[in-house]
């Protein structure tokens, strides 16, 4: 599986790139196997504040609902629309044109707790399977 | 016992073919101080015993058939096609489960999605879901879409809604943040629309309104779903679907959500239930519809199929998460609407519509020529007014019951300011005698 | 051919001109709607119903019938839906014009039948259940468990004292358990299941304290097993001032044998549809009576039918109700079927029931066993889990083995539920099985089971015997095509879906 090395990872599945004051966040490889086909994603609307680890948008496949975390506070700048005619690009290209939503980083101090590839690739190891 | 084929044979032989001797150590999980509880009940009762009693127990009451029924308010006397009974009991639709397995429900998916349709047809709006327990919960769920949608905290409701209506929104918003607030009616009984561009602020989620309201009046919207809109709020409305073969539809006023009750399409009265909430919905709010959705797509062989759709938002995938808790519907009430729509078809539609306008218009100016009740004529009914009686109604009530006529259901018990007012109810079920025989006896009071 | 292959809907059936019913064309007032009412009124869009005639409207649904399983004709093994057979004369008796024609309104003078009906029906009810008094308003299990958190939520605000924000749940409950608790805000908790299903008692201690409003259970739980601590969970948690609700989707095999009431539970919903046998009717109608012990009776929605002088009437509602949960008493039709079953059962009959239920079930384990894992060991309830997770490496998954179930002329059962169990499929025969049909049913799944060893494709893309195969649900949920309107804007009429 495929954890590109400049994003930076949660450990519930998300990824983060940073790009300056602002990061573009999506779900990686592993999550959308996971998730299977998805069907409909509850994009944030722009200009929402959101909470390191707390929900920030839905990803639905036919059996389940998934809640998508921030990676970090902030404040949504940009949800991908892309998504919402054709969900499947979570599946399809997880790490690019599958991305989220984009925030306004609040807290850069946070990017730092969370995973590097390396560490998530470990982690991702280690998950039961079932 | 009936229904059970276990025989004491074949009981022993099973309890050894599972390794027991006897049936209680399969309970053996049990508390003894729980078990064999005392059960104060009558002993069993054989069929014909079973369909004696029943048969004894209904002829205590004295049904619409025995009397000559004007009551309305919520739900109505209607005829029901001999065709569309025959189909609502056929074994396959009755006794089958949710169709979670598509593959062995293509009879109940099918007709579900057809119900949607015709549901989508006689409102006007895009999306139907499959239903609700009734009218009143119905209303409910399209509070909490409006809610949850917007994002405020306030609900107006006419008080032109029937009152079990408002007492169900009610009862679900309380103990929430939620609130709910009333919009009054003037004295023709129809609602003020100054009122609502005062109340209409920045707070409000949804308006609802009832068409034809309570009191049996066909609302003038006019304009008033731009403004609701102009607020960002949405537009609700309810009322009795027989009303839109005639009247203007939801969909035509401009409302995001109708819900309401749709008894009149087909169900018997049965003192109540079950009846069957419709939930239809602007393209918009697709995703926002609570319930369950039956959906077209293809199967595995390229073959026209249908299943439950948009379901992660339902109850089992969402737990928490979901918007309501709603799991069944009603299936075979909606069938049973479904079949009736179909029977009646593009035509029918419309012309039922025009009889029960045309026999309640009938006994209202009938009526209005009576020296002892008054009835507003400005307001336009579709099948139910309002009657003032200037004794009082109890005593007309009680006259007119001992003549085997039920005249109306009193007003005064929802609205205590509308002394002696009660509202009457004629649909396609009332012949010319009827009629007059029910304005000969109120002549008399 | 027997079943049609036709999939037309009625609306593409449908040909201008042609009627089915025709109504009476007299007119009395004199009024014409397009001279009389004003025009603003007025409908002005076409109501694109479909137009045929009733002899095709009659074959169009009655071939749709045809295309369902169903009790009448297929064995339902539904874990947790207590598919029992459902008698026709609970049928008959809904059907009487004496009950049908009723107002819902009329006077309770005009109703003395219906009214004792009623009465009689809680009073059978309150001692299966041993609770004090039910309101028969609620319409489905999901909505008396709706009702059950309303008055829990009512209870403790009469009571004062800390809030209590927090609703206990088993890892292994229904879905609408945490939907109901979430809708009123309350913070839905999961308790961690033991090996056996049931509640652990170490977790639960940890999460009770003063802010635990209420612990939903059901019992037997999802594994089919009783929950052997269930008096020293209700005391736990009534030490702590904590309420217990009862789900009784599991009712069936405690009848006549123990009642939730004596448990402890404070409020409990049963399901109608489930433990008194009306039918399932493709989804619905249902009822949900709620009962609860004398403290909670306050709080009850109303109006509750009571005995008076002259009869039977209707209360006036306390005070401190909650409020009505729904249009006028409830799904009357469902309870005059669960009435006229509850004077079949009688008190004899009670027993008979769940006893059937438990045998039927642990014969069936019995005989499945060497074949599958069950998921729990030692004697079960009404119904028990199959784990067949040691299939997934032949691809094969519990939902593929439930489709292969269709092509045996057997419903599935329950399939991923619950969900502590992987790939679980959750059996439930109910009493009124006979043998024979319990046998060829553990034929079936043992012949499946020698499918997936020699043959797991077939297993993995059935069913081949009926109308359809595998609907596409992705599609389904990522273009949802919702009424033929969408059809229309989409394209999607039959001769182009046939290609």
């Amino acid at each position: 599986m495929n954890f590109p090395e400049n994003l930076r990872y949660t450990k519930t599945h998300e990824w983060i790139a940073v790009q300056g004051a602002k990061a573009k966040v999506g779900v990686t490889e592993y999550a959308q196997k996971e998730i299977s086909d998805v069907v409909f994603v509850e994009l944030p609307k722009a200009g929402q504040a959101v909470q390191q680890a707390k929900m920030a948008a839905v990803v639905e496949s036919v059996k389940a609902a998934f809640d998508i975390y921030a990676p970090v506070s902030g404040k949504i700048t940009d949800a991908n629309k892309a998504l919402e005619a054709n969900p499947g690009l979570i599946n399809q290209s997880p790490y690019a044109d599958g991305w989220i939503f984009e925030l306004e980083i609040s807290n850069p101090a946070e990017v730092n707790t969370l995973m590097t590839a390396a560490q998530y690739h470990e982690a991702v190891q280690q998950a039961p399977k079932h | 016992m009936p229904y059970l084929s276990l025989t004491e044979e074949e009981k022993k032989a099973m309890l050894g073919s599972v390794g027991v001797r006897s049936f209680d150590e399969l309970i053996s999980d049990i508390p003894v101080s729980l078990r064999d509880p005392k059960i104060d009940l009558p002993s069993s009762l054989s069929e014909p015993e079973v369909q004696a009693l029943i048969s004894k127990l209904g002829r205590k009451n004295t049904s619409t058939k025995d009397a000559l029924s004007f009551l309305g308010a919520g739900s109505y006397e209607h005829f029901i096609p001999a065709a569309a009974i025959e189909i609502v009991g056929r074994q396959e639709f009755l006794t089958a489960y949710t169709p979670y397995q598509p593959e062995a429900s293509q009879g109940t998916l099918q007709a579900i999605y057809e119900y949607q349709s015709l549901m989508t047809e006689l409102t006007g709006l895009d999306v139907s879901n499959a239903s609700h327990y009734d009218g009143a919960t119905s209303l409910a769920e399209a509070a909490l879409v409006a809610l949850k949608t917007t994002d405020c905290a306030k609900i107006l409701v006419a008080r032109s809604l029937h009152p079990h209506y408002r007492e169900t929104i009610r009862t679900y918003l309380a103990g929430t943040p939620y609130k709910v607030e009333d919009l009054g009616f003037d004295a023709h009984g129809n609602f003020n629309l100054e009122e609502l561009v005062k109340k209409l602020d920045a707070s409000v989620a949804g308006v609802i309104f009832q068409t034809p309201n309570f009191f049996g009046n066909i609302e003038n919207l006019e304009g008033v779903s731009e403004r609701i809109h102009a607020n960002g709020s949405l537009m609700i409305l309810t009322g009795d679907p027989l009303s839109f073969g005639l009247f203007k539809s939801p969909g035509e006023w401009g409302a995001d959500i109708a819900a309401g009750e749709g008894q009149s399409l087909g169900l018997s009265m049965s003192f109540g239930g079950p009846y069957l909430g419709y939930f239809v919905t602007s393209q918009a709010l697709m995703r926002r519809i609570p319930g369950r959705l039956a959906g077209l797509t293809q199967d595995a062989d390229g073959k026209r199929a249908f299943c439950l759709t948009l379901q992660a938002r339902e109850q089992h995938i969402r737990r928490e998460r979901a918007g309501s808790n709603i799991c069944s519907n009603q299936a075979l009430c909606a069938l049973a609407a479904c079949a009736y729509m179909t029977l009646l078809g593009k035509k029918g539609i419309r012309e039922i519509a025009e009889i029960n306008w045309d026999r309640a218009s009938y006994l209202k100016s009938q009526i209005s020529s009576l020296k002892n009740f008054e009835v507003d004529p400005t307001p336009t009914i579709f099948n139910e007014f309002r009657v003032k009686s200037k004794k009082p109604f109890a005593r007309i009530e009680e006259k007119l019951m001992a003549q085997g006529i039920f005249p109306g259901v009193s007003l005064e018990s929802f609205y205590p300011e509308l002394k002696d007012q009660f509202l009457v109810c004629a649909t396609e079920t009332k012949s010319k005698e009827d009629l007059d025989r029910f304005v000969e006896a109120l002549a008399q009071c | 051919m027997l079943i049609s292959q036709d999939d037309r809907l009625s609306f593409e059936k449908s040909k201008p001109g042609r009627r089915a019913v025709r109504l009476p064309k007299a007119r009395f007032s004199g009024a014409d709607p397009l001279k009389d009412i004003p025009k603003g009124l007025l409908r002005q869009t076409l109501i694109g119903f479909p137009e045929m005639s009733e002899p095709d409207i009659v074959r169009h649904f009655i071939n749709l019938s045809r295309k369902n399983f169903s009790v009448d004709t297929h064995f339902y093994p539904l874990g947790s839906c207590t598919m029992k057979y459902n008698p026709k004369v609970n049928e008959w008796a809904a059907r009487q014009e004496k009950f049908t024609a009723l107002h819902p309104l009329q006077t309770e003078a005009t109703a003395q039948g219906m009214l004792q009906i009623l009465w009689e029906l809680e009073e059978g009810l309150k001692e299966i259940s041993g609770m004090d008094r039910f309101t028969l308003q609620p319409a489905a299990g999901a909505h008396g468990e709706l009702t059950g958190m309303m008055l829990v939520r009512a209870y403790h605000a009469s009571r004062g004292g800390p809030t209590r924000t927090k609703v206990l749940v088993p890892d292994s409950s229904h879905g609408t358990n945490p939907a109901s608790a979430a809708l009123f805000g309350y913070h839905v908790v999961e308790i961690k299941s033991n090996a056996q299903g049931g509640v652990d008692l170490e977790d639960l201690k940890q999460h009770l304290d003063e802010h635990v409003a209420c612990l939903m259970l059901t019992n037997p739980n999802t594994l089919g097993l009783f929950e052997k601590n269930i008096l020293e969970i209700t005391k736990l948690v009534h030490q702590c001032g904590g309420l217990l609700y009862y789900d009784g989707a599991n009712l069936n095999p405690l009848l006549g044998i123990a009642r939730p009431g004596d448990m402890g539970f404070d409020i409990i919903h049963i399901n109608l549809h489930k433990t008194f046998s009306t039918p399932h009717g493709g989804g619905g109608p249902g009822s949900g009576p709620v009962g609860v012990k004398k403290h909670l009776i306050p709080f009850l929605p109303g109006p509750l039918v009571e005995q008076t002088k002259k009869g039977y009437g209707w209360a006036s509602q306390s005070a401190k109700s909650i409020g009505r949960v729904k249009l006028f008493h409830g799904n009357v039709g469902v309870m005059i079927r669960a009435f006229a079953y509850l004077k079949t059962l009688g008190k004899e009959g009670l027993r008979k029931v769940s006893e059937a239920a438990i045998l039927n079930a642990n014969y069936m384990k019995e005989m499945l066993k060497d074949t599958f894992k069950v998921a729990t060991s030692g004697p079960c309830m009404h119904e028990f889990v199959l784990s067949l997770k040691s299939f997934s490496t032949q691809g094969v998954h519990a939902g593929d083995v439930g489709k292969r179930l269709l092509d045996y002329g057997f419903h599935a059962p329950t399939v991923h539920f619950p969900m502590v169990v992987p790939e679980a499929l959750m059996i439930e025969p109910t009493e009124t099985e006979a043998r024979e049909t319990l046998d060829l049913f553990i034929a079936a799944m043992k012949e499946i089971a020698l499918e997936i060893a020699t043959d797991p494709e077939k297993v993995k893309n059935a069913p081949y015997t009926l109308p359809v195969r595998r609907p596409n649900d992705v599609l389904a949920a990522r273009k949802p095509i919702l009424s033929y309107r969408d059809q229309l804007r989409e394209k999607l009429l039959a001769a182009e879906i046939a290609a």
